[in-house]
This record gives C-alpha cells, sequence and structure tokens, in this order.
C-alpha cells in the first residue's frame, strides 16, 4: 500500500486562515476536514452584559471585510426583542449601505481573491500585468462600494453611524448626489467585469444542493426576509434554531451547521440567485441570460459569475435607493429597552448571517447567539472537495491543491469570522 | 531601470478580524504602486505566493492568544527587520482581550459544546507583551492613511508623522461643535488617541475610544465628566472596557467603576 502525504502550510486568498486535509486509502478519498483553528475570540461570551445598543460595535469586529452585515443582523434583532419598527428612508439608508458593502466585498473577491484561480496567477497584482484593465475596473469598483460605506457609514471598515434605532446622522440629498455619478460609472464597469468572468474556464462540476436564502415579497433579499429553500423549506427568521444546528467537530474551532432535518446545504450567492431570480429585475436578469447562466445552476465554480451578476444588481439598486431618497424627520426612531428575546437574519455577502439575543429589562445583553455564513458553508465545501479530490485523484499535487483552494475559495469563506491557518494536508496510506 | 532590490513586506495575522491588512486592500488608487515600490514576499490574504524571510518589513495584525502564536510571532520577529504592529488587537489586545478580566474556562463554556476541543491562552495580550515592536499602529481599524505614511518613513529610515494628540484637537481642525458641550453626549475623545479623522462626533455621536488612551490621557477627570452628564457608573465602566480595554490607562478606569456583574 503506498503511502504519501502532502503538507501546504497556508490555504492563501481567503479572509483568515485555515487548514484541509484529505485521507486518501488505497486510492479513494476516505475522508474530507475542513479544520478551522483560528483562536477563538468567544464573541457570544463577551457580548454577555454589555448593552444591547452596543451590539451592532461589538459584533461588526468578528469581521472587517463585511462588518456592516454584523451591524445590520444585531440592530435588527435587538430592534425585534424591544419591539422597535424602522422603515421609510431609514430602511432605505441600512439597503443602501448593505449594497454598499455587497459591491465592495464581491469585488474584492471577484478580483483580487478568485479570478487570478481562473487564469492562473498567484495574485492580483502580477495578474495585473496581464490583465491590467480588469485589475483597474475591480479596484474601482472596490472604491465605489467602499464610497458608500464611508457616507454612510463614516468610513469603509467598522463603520460608525449605524445604531439601533436608526444612524447617528442621515445625509442630505446634495450628498448624495456625487455617489450617484460614482455609482452610475461603477454600474457599467460592474456589467464589463460580469462579461469578462463569465469568460472563464468553468470545470463542469453540478450537485444536488439545498439552496438556503432570504426570501422577501418585492425585494432581492438584503435585510429582511422568510428563511426559504429550493427543497421546500419555508421558515420565519425565529425559527432559525429549530430548524437548524449547529455541531461542534473536533477539527474545527468554527461550529458547523446544517439543518436538522437534511444535513448540509448551502447559502450565498448562488442560493440567493437561484431562489429571487424573480427579484432581480428585467436588466439584471437579461444580463444573466446572456451569460449564460439560468436559475437552477448547480456549479459552484460559476458563482464568481453570480456575485458579478449581484454587483450590477447592488448599484442599480443604489441607485434606484439614492434617486428615490428623501430625508427622514429623524436619524433614529426612539428606542426603549425592554426584556424579551430578538432575532435576525440577513444577507451577508457570503450568505445568511443568524443572531439572537436574549435581553433584560435594562437592555442588558443575557445571551448571544451568532451564526456566520462561512459555519453554514463548511459541510458543504468539505463534500464538494471530496467531489474535487476523487476526480483529479491521479493529477500531480500541487494541481490537486490548486484545485482544492479554488474550490474552497468558490464560497469566498471569511474564516475570520472564526478562524485561523487553512492548511492543506493530504495523507495516501 | 532601477536595479536595486525592492524592500521585501510580509504581512501577518494572528488573533483578528482581518480588518486592518484589509486596509492596505482598501488602498485602491495606491495598491498597483504600493506593490510596484515594495517586493510583496508574504500575505496570505492577498497572494498564493509566499517566500521565506528574512523581511525587510512585517506589518503584524492581531494579538497572541494561543500558546503556538506566542512561538510563532517570535519566529516573525527573528525573520523581520522592522516590525510594525497593526490595529487595536496588536498594540492591545483588542476586544478578545475583555476574558482577561474573566475566567476563561466560562467563554469557553459558553461557545463550545466540547470546550475539550478548545485550545487557548486565559489572555489575550498585544504582539509587544512577546517581541521588540519598531512601531504600534492604533486603532480599531486602522487609517489606511497613516498605514501608508508608517511605511514610506519607516522604508525611508525617519520617523512616522503620526501625531499622538487627542482626537479633542483634530474635531477642532476639522471644526466639529464638541458634542459634550453641544449636545451633553459623552464622548471619549478627550483621552483618546487621534488618527480615525475624528469621525464619530462629526456624525453626531461621542467618540468610543477605538484608537486607544492618547497620551497623558486624564481619564478620571474624564470620567467625572461623563457622571456631570448622567452616565451611570456601568456605563462608564463599559465605554473604557471595549477594543482597548487591557491599554492600560482605559483599563485603570474601567476598573474604577466596577465589573459587567456588579457595577460599582
Amino acid at each position: 500500500m503506498a503511502t504519501k502525504t502532502i503538507r501546504v502550510d497556508t490555504l492563501t486568498r481567503v479572509e483568515g486562515e485555515g487548514a484541509l486535509e484529505l485521507d486518501i486509502a488505497d486510492g479513494a478519498v476516505a475522508g474530507v476536514r475542513l479544520s478551522i483553528f483560528e483562536p477563538p475570540r468567544f464573541f457570544e461570551a463577551l457580548l454577555r452584559g454589555r448593552a444591547g445598543a452596543e451590539a451592532p460595535d461589538i459584533t461588526a469586529r468578528i469581521c472587517g471585510i463585511c462588518p456592516v452585515a454584523y451591524q445590520m443582523s444585531a440592530v435588527h434583532a435587538i430592534e425585534d426583542a424591544w419591539g422597535i419598527t424602522v422603515d421609510g428612508p431609514l430602511r432605505a439608508l441600512r439597503r443602501l449601505l448593505y449594497c454598499g458593502e455587497w459591491i465592495e466585498s464581491h469585488a474584492l473577491h471577484i478580483v483580487l481573491l478568485h479570478a487570478p484561480d481562473f487564469l492562473g496567477f498567484p495574485d492580483a497584482i502580477t495578474m495585473a500585468a496581464a490583465h491590467g484593465e480588469a485589475v483597474q475596473r475591480g479596484l474601482a469598483l472596490k472604491k465605489a462600494g467602499n464610497e458608500v460605506l464611508r457616507l454612510l457609514g463614516g468610513r469603509e471598515i467598522h463603520p460608525v453611524n449605524v445604531r439601533v434605532g436608526g444612524f447617528y446622522r442621515v445625509p442630505t440629498r446634495a450628498e448624495l448626489a456625487p455617489l450617484a455619478a460614482t455609482l452610475e460609472s461603477a454600474h457599467a464597469q460592474a456589467i464589463a467585469l460580469a462579461r469578462w468572468v463569465a469568460g472563464f474556464p468553468f470545470p463542469e462540476f453540478a450537485r444536488d444542493y439545498e439552496f438556503v436564502a432570504l426570501r422577501h415579497p418585492d425585494e432581492y433579499p438584503l435585510n429582511a426576509g422568510r428563511i426559504v429553500s429550493n427543497r421546500g423549506l419555508d421558515i420565519a427568521v425565529a425559527e432559525y434554531e429549530a430548524a437548524f444546528a449547529e455541531r461542534h467537530v473536533a477539527h474545527s474551532t468554527a461550529l458547523q451547521s446544517g439543518l436538522r432535518a437534511r444535513g448540509s446545504y448551502l447559502v450565498g450567492p448562488l442560493a440567493r440567485f437561484n431562489l429571487n431570480h424573480d427579484r432581480l429585475g428585467p436588466s439584471v436578469q437579461a444580463l444573466a441570460a446572456e451569460l449564460g447562466v439560468a436559475p437552477g445552476c448547480a456549479n459552484p465554480f460559476r458563482s464568481i459569475v453570480v456575485r458579478a451578476i449581484e454587483v450590477v444588481y447592488a448599484c442599480e439598486e443604489a441607485l434606484r435607493l439614492i434617486a428615490a431618497y428623501e430625508p427622514p424627520p429623524a436619524p433614529a426612531v426612539p428606542v426603549a429597552p425592554r426584556a424579551g428575546v430578538g432575532t435576525a437574519c440577513t444577507e451577508a455577502p457570503r450568505g445568511i448571517l443568524f443572531h439572537r439575543y436574549r435581553l433584560d429589562a435594562e437592555g442588558s445583553i443575557l445571551e448571544a447567539r451568532i451564526v456566520p455564513p462561512t459555519s453554514q458553508n463548511q459541510s458543504t465545501i468539505e463534500d464538494d472537495l471530496r467531489i474535487i479530490a476523487t476526480r483529479d485523484l491521479e493529477l500531480p499535487e500541487d494541481e490537486l491543491r490548486d484545485h482544492c483552494e479554488q474550490g474552497i475559495r468558490n464560497y469566498d469563506p471569511c474564516i475570520s469570522c472564526s478562524t485561523h491557518f487553512l492548511r492543506l494536508e493530504v495523507r495516501r496510506r | 531601470m532601477d536595479a536595486r532590490p525592492r524592500p521585501t513586506l510580509a504581512v501577518w495575522k494572528f488573533a483578528s478580524c482581518d480588518g486592518c491588512q484589509l486596509s492596505l486592500l482598501d488602498c485602491e488608487d495606491e495598491l498597483l504602486a504600493v506593490a510596484g515600490a515594495l517586493d510583496i514576499a508574504s500575505f496570505a490574504e492577498a497572494s498564493s505566493t509566499l517566500r521565506p524571510g528574512p523581511y525587510d518589513l512585517s506589518l503584524v495584525e492581531g494579538s497572541i492568544t494561543t500558546a503556538q502564536d506566542a512561538e510563532r510571532i517570535r519566529a516573525v520577529r527573528a525573520a523581520s527587520k522592522r516590525l510594525i504592529t497593526i490595529g487595536a488587537c496588536a498594540t492591545a489586545g483588542g476586544i478578545q482581550a475583555l476574558r482577561n478580566f474573566v475566567d476563561v474556562n466560562d467563554y469557553i463554556a459558553a461557545v463550545y459544546a466540547t470546550p475539550a476541543y478548545i485550545s487557548t491562552l486565559a489572555t489575550s495580550t498585544p504582539i509587544s507583551a512577546h517581541v521588540k515592536v519598531d512601531f504600534a499602529l492604533h486603532g480599531c481599524p486602522i487609517n489606511k492613511t497613516q498605514l501608508l505614511e508608517v511605511i514610506s518613513a519607516l522604508l525611508a529610515g525617519r520617523k512616522p508623522d503620526i501625531p499622538n494628540e487627542s482626537v479633542c484637537v483634530a474635531c477642532k481642525r476639522r471644526g466639529t461643535p464638541c458634542v459634550m458641550v453641544a449636545q451633553g453626549t459623552p464622548c471619549l475623545g478627550p483621552v483618546t488617541q487621534a488618527g480615525c479623522g475624528a469621525i464619530c462626533p462629526a456624525y453626531g455621536r461621542g467618540c468610543y475610544g477605538c484608537y486607544g488612551p492618547a497620551e497623558a490621557a486624564n481619564t478620571a477627570a474624564l470620567a467625572a465628566a461623563w457622571t456631570a452628564l448622567g452616565a451611570d457608573r456601568r456605563s462608564i465602566h463599559r465605554a473604557f472596557r471595549t477594543f482597548n480595554a487591557a491599554a492600560e490607562p482605559f483599563r485603570k478606569e474601567s476598573d474604577a467603576h466596577g465589573d459587567e456583574n456588579h457595577p460599582g
């Protein structure tokens, strides 16, 4: 029996670091473990005893790549507990802020982290020598998203302007006007980006996934909706924990989430697109059709195209929100803390992000529960890797490793929400 | 063509959110120029090319929370001519340093079903508690303009132009009316190091101290001013115990106002 071990110390171009181990016995893949050993930071524990109003600023620090997602799920959950409704222009501004994060985060992932895989470069900076225009376009898009975050949030990373009840300060129509000009040009760049990535070579790959995303009566989902799947799941956000369970496995500090009834599921752009294609609007739908992506797409390697389509959508939606904006009478609605439990789920760039808080009569947090997208996708990524590794077992180990890494990057795993070093170890027995 | 070798740069992550190293990628207008001026030898978030040291400059994000990381930072230091810590985690221990004030086993049990799988230190400590640091850049997150200044200065062999004045000075320069005086809003600006651009007061809220203590910060006087504005002990305690909770002036002031469960 031949024995062979490959060890790769760091999986690169993911946000955060972790490890992958492949067990190969007698020419077959016997085991796949996506190991995440980020030193735990214990957010759910350190939130206990904090004021509910502090949750958006503290939970933002879970992830520097998608802080707005954490702030949005936090404020919606606390508002749910305190019986507060935020609608009208304040709700629209939250959606606009979230569009900014989608544009920034998706552009980062598509151009700087994932595209080099398809074109055979170690990074975007090296790729810029041959694809300078595409890299510049990606950076321009990223900057446009960041401008939305800077204006509405005060800064790009860990914005300061989000609060329970609304914002600390809201923009005037005149302040939003230059943003519209930036986004008009970003919209054209996003279409060019989507056409560029649609021309990449995609491996044949499809699985029968259970896609899970939010579903809203009339919007492509960002801040609100029911949790639905292509296999009949259709629940209110408050029922999340009845339908999903997290497991603590020995090889990972990230808890793995699964459907209690059926196990692995997939969240993120591909799931959102497949379950909400009818909410994208005619021009984005036409672009998707032109690029050959139809609802039901089950090839995760094509998620890069879907991500780019979402950038186009986010630019369009941001422009629509800016055009319709009338400043609200106050930057926030009144807030009165009270005892209770609140839940929320929003669509982070990488998929649904669930928060639940239990608060005492003074509004202090007694218990917090946070389920990030990466822990939800983790076992689906492992399942994909089992298929990729089985298919590529005979390839040179460098290529096998590259293909596995690309398979992981399909999900844009934001491992910093829970993790550290991603190492690839292949054990052949 | 300049044939001199470009200085090598490495970027390292310890316990953190990735936000400070993202600041480098957020330099959209400067990124390709930085990549041209520097030889990026190791930056796992951005590139699959990871070359061994030595490095002319290492940027270190995150705090030390495991025994392995305590070893790893020594290896990073040994391979680096200059080492800059970026952000509140690396310079002060970050929000995860809240564990320093409790029994970490309570934290583990609150999050994980099987505590035996978890290996962690009882404290989150800044990089400077483990190795020599050549320059500490504050902020949660850092300011990318300051990051570019520190990189340029260290490579040019000069002192970085990073003022350690308070947020108050930055507010006055920006022309923002004082939120404590004008609105009666408690603000940590008088004791917090500038560098963020005094964003919070410009957005109508009090500074929440994410850049850590300014030089010679009189935290006790500020706490008294907060009390005069009606802030209770618990909110003062919480205010000093966030992203720079383990920085000495903030730690002392939060301790003076009780703990989470027993305020005052």
